[in-house]
């Protein structure tokens, strides 16, 4: 009986967080006329026009090729300089070591919009406003250590007697590193790159103020279309539920692995 | 585990410290350079030295927008921990399809773009097409309108936010809980604990590292709050959704007092700095105890 009551609250409140996803779904296949004209929980007639509409219109659908660009390179820079520091951290005691982590985790909790005013002056000074490279740079602000937080839980997990063996038996510290120590951590670079891609990919502010055409953001595209029209309810449904694909097939990859994560490792 | 005592360990560090400072170090100056200058036109500054410090210790507007947030993440932080660790509870210790369902489901709103949660939420409450809006008003009678009504706002931005969120401390206080080896419960058992015995002596023990990092993670992103109740809202009506980041952005961006602005920002830094500082402090404390 005791089994059931827990079933029957996690199905409540799932259901609680699935009602404005399935409205939003809903809301996806029909026309705006029906949107604002009748209220009815399915659509009365089923339509793909709104998906349509995003994938042949080129200033929705490059909004998705721009998001996933900066997402992926910032991805790939947030792993690349994490790795080697969270080796340092996890296996090293050094002067400044937990100021210099402690300096790095303030950086993830700096207000975005502290940095907003800034960030836009300092991007145009040096050219880089309005590209993929901009936002990725100014992603990593809150990425890197958030990597490096998440890394150094994983890498701590792996006794340092491997590392040991491995230098005794003359492995050199490049070779070690890449051929023995990252497949044993293969999951939290997983867990890792999944963060870093969910962080990148919800943030709006700075991806916001770093672009203006060439490298707008879908999220972007999506604020103007409620600031300008804000009556196309069925186009701004679709391209809603598009933004969720993405997140949710990471998930499925990690779904294992993710419970770990979110505790940076360190259960 | 004992470390190896070597300074080199600086070059492992070097790119994360060039990649973070060129990202972090030179805006945060920049921010300083502005909050001591009154910035008249390009190339014409004076400095001002604390004057804008003082104009924005002083505004009252200020100081309503920073007392909404303090009363804002302190109740998202009271609803959200013990409903995550509710929920946490009620997810199926083995492993398996349904609790891997489960857990899929319940990333979902953490993966989706902040703005687009902010649109779902205005397309869920609006009193004329939104399914909470319209049964509120048709079906109970109620008088719901989150654009007009403060309260309601309010109200609404507080609901979002537990509905994105929660499902953080869910996984975390989930992960907590795997932790636990089999034999824990089965010694429970044996002794004939009670339901809460079992959670208040095994369960919440387990859970309190994860709980201490999901309360400093809640605690600093509900405390920087912007595109959520940006879009459902936009800060209204009149101020009551303005947050600090909101009021921050406006004053900025809006009315472009560079100034004062930049001023606000590192005190807004500072408090938020001051507050994770007692938290880390405290989890890193624990660690320690718990290794000895």
């Amino acid at each position: 009986m005791r089994m059931k009551k827990r079933t029957v609250a996690l199905l409540c409140y799932l259901i609680f967080l699935l009602l404005p996803i399935y409205w939003l779904v809903n809301m996806s296949f029909k026309t705006t006329d029906e949107i604002l004209s009748v209220f009815n929980l399915l659509p009365e007639n089923f339509t793909w026009a709104n998906y349509a509409m995003i994938f042949t219109d080129p200033s929705w659908y490059t909004g998705y090729i721009n998001s996933m660009k900066y997402v992926a390179l910032n991805t790939i820079i947030s792993l690349t300089v994490a790795l080697p520091a969270a080796y340092g951290f996890s296996r090293y005691n050094f002067l400044g070591d937990k100021h210099m982590f402690f300096w790095l985790l303030t950086n993830k909790m700096a207000p975005p919009a502290v940095f907003l005013l800034p960030f836009f002056n300092f991007y145009q000074t040096v050219g880089l406003f309005d590209t993929s490279i901009a936002v990725a740079l100014a992603h990593c602000l809150f990425n890197v250590p958030l990597a490096v937080w998440i890394l150094e839980g994983f890498m701590s997990g792996v006794p340092k007697e491997i590392d040991e063996t491995a230098f005794i038996d003359g492995y050199s510290f490049p070779r070690f590193f890449t051929t023995i120590f990252i497949p044993l951590i293969r999951a939290g670079i997983g867990v890792t790159a999944f963060f870093c891609f969910m962080f990148s990919w919800v943030e709006l502010l700075l991806a916001r103020t770093l672009t203006a055409v060439n490298a707008k953001p879908i999220a972007a595209t999506m604020t103007r279309t409620v600031s300008a029209s804000g009556m196309d309810w069925g186009g701004l449904a679709a391209a809603g539920v598009l933004t969720m694909i993405p997140g949710a097939i990471v998930i499925w990859f990690v779904r294992n692995y993710m419970a770990k994560g979110f505790a940076l490792g360190r259960v | 585990m004992q470390k190896w005592a070597d300074n080199r360990a600086w070059f492992l560090i070097l790119p994360v410290f060039l990649v973070v400072a060129f990202s972090a170090i030179i805006p945060l100056m920049t921010v300083v350079n502005y909050s001591v200058q009154d910035i008249l036109g390009p190339g014409m500054s004076v400095f001002v030295g604390s004057e804008w410090y003082k104009e924005v210790l002083h505004n009252p507007r200020l100081h309503d927008a920073l007392f909404r947030q303090l009363t804002f993440s302190f109740c998202v932080l009271a609803i959200e921990i013990p409903l995550g660790v509710g929920v946490a509870l009620t997810l199926p210790r083995k492993k398996g399809v349904w609790a891997s369902t489960c857990l899929v489901l319940l990333a979902l709103p953490l993966l989706i773009p902040w703005n687009v949660v902010g649109t779902i939420w205005v397309m869920f409450s609006r009193p004329d097409i939104g399914l909470a809006g319209v049964t509120l008003n048709e079906i109970f009678h109620f008088p719901y309108n989150y654009t007009a009504d403060p309260l309601h706002s309010w109200l609404t931005v507080l609901v979002m936010d537990v509905w994105h969120w929660t499902p953080l401390i869910v996984l975390l206080g989930y992960a907590g809980l795997q932790a636990i080896p089999e034999a824990y419960y089965q010694a429970a058992k044996i002794d004939g604990a009670s339901r809460f015995a079992v959670f208040r002596y095994i369960q919440l023990p387990k859970m309190r590292g994860v709980l201490l990092i999901a309360l400093l993670l809640r605690f600093m992103d509900s405390f920087m709050i912007y595109t959520e109740p940006f879009v459902l809202t936009g800060g209204g009506p009149g101020n009551s959704t303005t947050f600090l980041s909101q009021f921050l952005t406006r004053l900025a961006v809006g009315q472009f007092d560079v100034g004062p602005a930049a001023a606000f920002s590192l005190i807004y830094f500072l408090i938020v700095l001051l507050f994770c500082f007692v938290f880390y402090t405290t989890i890193v404390n624990l660690g320690k105890g718990e290794a000895q």
